[in-house]
C-alpha cells in the first residue's frame, strides 16, 4: 500500500470514531430489531426463551381472518378520519387568528401549545374525570346548554372513541399550529400588498394567497397527523383500556396486548409489519406528491 | 406589521371580537388544567356534595400530603428524574458527536449511513418495539434501567438538528484550530460544542420532556416497583384510587409541575424545535 493511500485511509479515522457510538446503537437497537422482526413474523415465537418454529405465512393469513385485529384496524381508521381533519382545522384557525392579533400573542401561543408538552397519562386521567357522565364538567356544561341526555362518553361503546379523539385533538393542535404559524409568517408580504391593490378583502386574501402559499406546509402537517394517528396508545391505555368491549382498541394497543400480555410475539410481529407497511406507504405517497404540491 | 394594523372603525370592532374569541378559546384550552388544580384542593366529601361547583371553597392541602404515602411517589419521581437526566445528557453527546462527523469530517459511506439514520425519522418506534424488546431481553437487560436507557440514546431527529448547527459554522474554524495543534477531539469539545449551545439547549429540552412523559416504553421494560417511573405510578394510582379524585389530581399536578418549569424556561427552544420539524420535511 502506498503511503499516500494510507494517509487517505487515516483521514477517515476521526470521523469513524465520532460516529461509532450512534452507529452501534442504531445497529443493535434499531436495525437488528427491524430485520429480526420481519423474521419473527414468520414464526410462532412466544417470548423470552421459548423456542420458535418457522410457520411461513400463517401469521399473516390468520391476521386477516382475525376479527379482533380487523376491529382494531377499523377503529384506528375511524380515529384517523376524525383526528386528522379536526386537528388540522383547529390548528389552521388558531394559526390564522394568532397571526392576526397583536395583543397577548405570547399568552395565546403558550396556552395552545401547553397541552402538547404535558404527559399523556396525566391528561388522560384528568379527562377521564372530566368525561364522567354524572359528575364530570363536560356533561354538566352540556346539560346547562339544554342537552337533556348527554352521551355517556367513556362508558358507552358508541361515544368512547370520539371522546379519545377529542382529547387527542385538544392535546396536539397547538403543536401543528406552531408549524403552520411559521409557514404563514414565511409568506412574502408583497403578495398581500398586490392583492390589496386589486381590492381583495381579508377573506379573499386568505383563500387566494394564504391557503395556496401554505399548501406545502399543510401537506406536511397532513402527513404528520396521519402518521401520528397510527401511533395512538397512551390515551387508550389510560382512559378506556381498549373498551367498552373492543370499541376503542386500536392498532398499537392490539400489538401491545398480543406481545406483552398474551406473549404471542410472532403474531404481534406480523401486526407490527402491517403497521410498518402502512406508515411506509404514507411516506412514499408523501415523497411522490410533495413536489406537485408546491403551487406558487 | 404596523401598517396592516391601522384599522378602520368596523375593522377595529372585528379585531376585538377576534381577540375576545381567542381569550375564550385559551381559557377553554386551559380549563382541564384549572379543573385539575381546583379538584386537587378539595375534599372528596365537598366534591360529591357539589360536583357542579368547580371552585374550592377552602384550600385543602391534605391531598398533597397523602399522595407521598399512598404510592411510592418520591421513588417514582426520583427514578423519572434520574432516567430523564441520564438519557438527555448521553443522547445529546452522542447526537452531537455523530452530527459533527456528518458536518465536518470524512466518514466512509457517508451518504448511505446518513440516509439510514434519517430513515429512522420516518419509522415509528412502535413498529419495532416487539423485536426490540426481544433483542434487549436476550442481552439480559429486561427490567433494568440500563436497558431502557440504551434504547433511547439514538435519535435521528437529534442528529439532524445538530448537523444543521454544525454545518452553519465555517470550515475555516476547524482549519485554524488544526494549525494551532488541536486534535479533532479537542476541536469538538472546546470549539464546536460551545458554539452549538443554542441547538444543544433545544435538543436537551425536547429530549427531557419526551423522556419525562414517556409511558409505553417504561410499561414494557420496567416491571419492578423500585424501577418504575412517575407515568407508570400515576397509571397504577388511577387503577387503585378511581374514586379519590382529590388525591389523584394532586398526583397529576405534582407530576406536571416539572414540565411547567421546563416550559417556562425553554419556551423559545420548544418553538425552535417545532420550526425545525418544519424545515426537515
Amino acid at each position: 500500500m502506498s503511503s499516500k493511500r494510507l494517509l487517505n485511509l487515516r483521514s477517515y479515522i476521526p470521523g469513524t470514531l465520532f460516529i461509532l457510538p450512534a452507529f452501534a446503537l442504531f445497529a443493535v437497537f434499531i436495525f437488528i430489531p427491524l430485520v429480526y422482526g420481519i423474521y419473527m413474523s414468520f414464526t410462532d415465537y412466544g417470548g423470552f426463551n421459548v423456542k420458535a418454529n418457522f410457520i411461513g405465512l400463517d401469521n399473516y393469513i390468520s391476521l386477516f381472518k382475525d376479527d379482533y385485529f380487523l376491529v382494531s384496524l377499523k377503529n384506528n381508521l375511524i380515529y384517523t378520519v376524525l383526528f386528522v381533519p379536526l386537528t388540522m382545522l383547529l390548528a389552521l384557525l388558531a394559526a390564522v387568528a394568532l397571526n392576526g392579533v397583536r395583543h397577548l400573542r405570547k399568552f395565546f401561543r403558550m396556552s395552545f401549545y401547553f397541552p402538547y408538552i404535558t404527559s399523556m397519562v396525566s391528561i388522560a386521567i384528568v379527562w377521564g374525570l372530566l368525561f364522567n357522565p354524572l359528575s364530570g364538567p363536560v356533561n354538566q356544561i352540556l346539560k346547562a346548554v339544554g342537552i337533556a341526555n348527554p352521551p355517556e362518553w367513556l362508558m358507552s361503546s358508541k361515544w368512547a372513541l370520539l371522546a379519545i379523539v377529542i382529547v387527542a385533538v385538544w392535546k396536539s393542535f397547538g403543536y401543528y399550529m406552531i408549524i403552520l404559524l411559521a409557514g404563514i409568517q414565511g409568506i412574502p408580504e408583497h403578495l398581500y400588498e398586490s392583492a390589496k391593490l386589486d381590492g381583495a378583502n381579508k377573506f379573499q386574501q386568505f383563500i387566494y394567497i394564504t391557503l395556496p402559499s401554505l399548501s406545502p406546509t399543510l401537506f406536511m402537517v397532513l402527513i404528520l397527523t396521519i402518521i401520528n394517528s397510527f401511533q395512538v396508545f397512551d390515551l387508550v391505555s389510560v382512559m378506556t383500556d381498549g373498551g367498552p368491549g373492543r370499541s376503542t382498541n386500536v392498532l398499537v394497543f392490539r400489538i401491545y396486548q398480543e406481545a406483552f400480555i398474551n406473549y404471542q410475539m410472532g403474531y404481534a410481529a406480523a401486526m407490527s409489519t402491517v403497521l410498518f407497511i402502512i406508515i411506509m406507504v404514507i411516506s412514499l405517497i408523501q415523497f411522490r406528491l410533495e413536489k406537485k404540491w408546491v403551487t406558487y | 406589521m404596523p401598517e396592516s394594523f391601522t384599522l378602520s372603525k368596523s375593522n377595529k370592532l372585528l379585531y376585538y371580537i377576534l381577540l375576545i374569541a381567542l381569550i375564550a378559546f385559551s381559557v377553554a384550552t386551559l380549563f382541564p388544567f384549572l379543573w385539575m388544580i381546583s379538584t386537587s384542593l378539595r375534599t372528596d366529601v365537598d366534591l360529591f356534595k357539589n360536583p357542579s361547583n368547580w371552585f374550592p371553597t377552602s384550600l385543602y392541602l391534605e391531598n398533597y400530603k397523602q399522595v407521598w404515602t399512598a404510592i411510592p411517589f418520591a421513588q417514582y419521581f426520583f427514578n423519572t428524574l434520574k432516567l430523564s437526566v441520564i438519557i438527555t445528557v448521553l443522547q445529546v453527546v452522542i447526537c452531537c458527536m455523530s452530527a459533527y462527523a456528518f458536518a465536518k469530517l470524512k466518514i466512509p459511506f457517508k451518504n448511505v449511513v446518513f440516509i439510514l439514520f434519517m430513515a429512522n425519522l420516518m419509522m415509528p418506534w412502535h413498529s419495532i418495539m416487539v423485536p426490540q424488546f426481544s433483542v434487549v431481553s436476550n442481552l439480559g437487560l429486561y427490567n433494568t434501567h440500563t436497558g431502557y436507557i440504551l434504547i433511547q440514546l439514538f435519535s435521528g431527529f437529534g442528529i439532524f438538528l445538530m448537523r444543521q448547527f454544525f454545518m452553519s459554522l465555517p470550515d475555516e474554524l476547524n482549519e485554524a484550530a488544526r494549525v494551532d495543534g488541536f486534535n479533532e477531539w479537542q476541536i469538538f469539545w472546546r470549539i464546536m460544542i460551545p458554539l452549538a449551545s443554542a441547538g444543544i439547549s433545544t435538543l436537551a429540552i425536547f429530549t427531557f420532556t419526551y423522556m419525562w412523559n414517556d409511558y409505553l416504553a417504561p410499561l414494557i421494560y420496567l416491571n419492578d416497583d423500585g424501577l418504575k417511573t412517575l407515568q407508570l405510578g400515576l397509571k397504577a394510582f388511577q387503577t387503585e384510587h378511581t374514586m379519590d379524585y382529590g388525591l389523584l389530581m394532586a398526583g397529576t399536578v405534582l407530576a406536571t409541575i416539572p414540565m411547567v418549569i421546563v416550559f417556562l424556561i425553554g419556551e423559545r427552544f420548544f418553538i425552535q424545535s417545532v420550526a425545525t420539524t418544519g424545515m426537515k420535511n
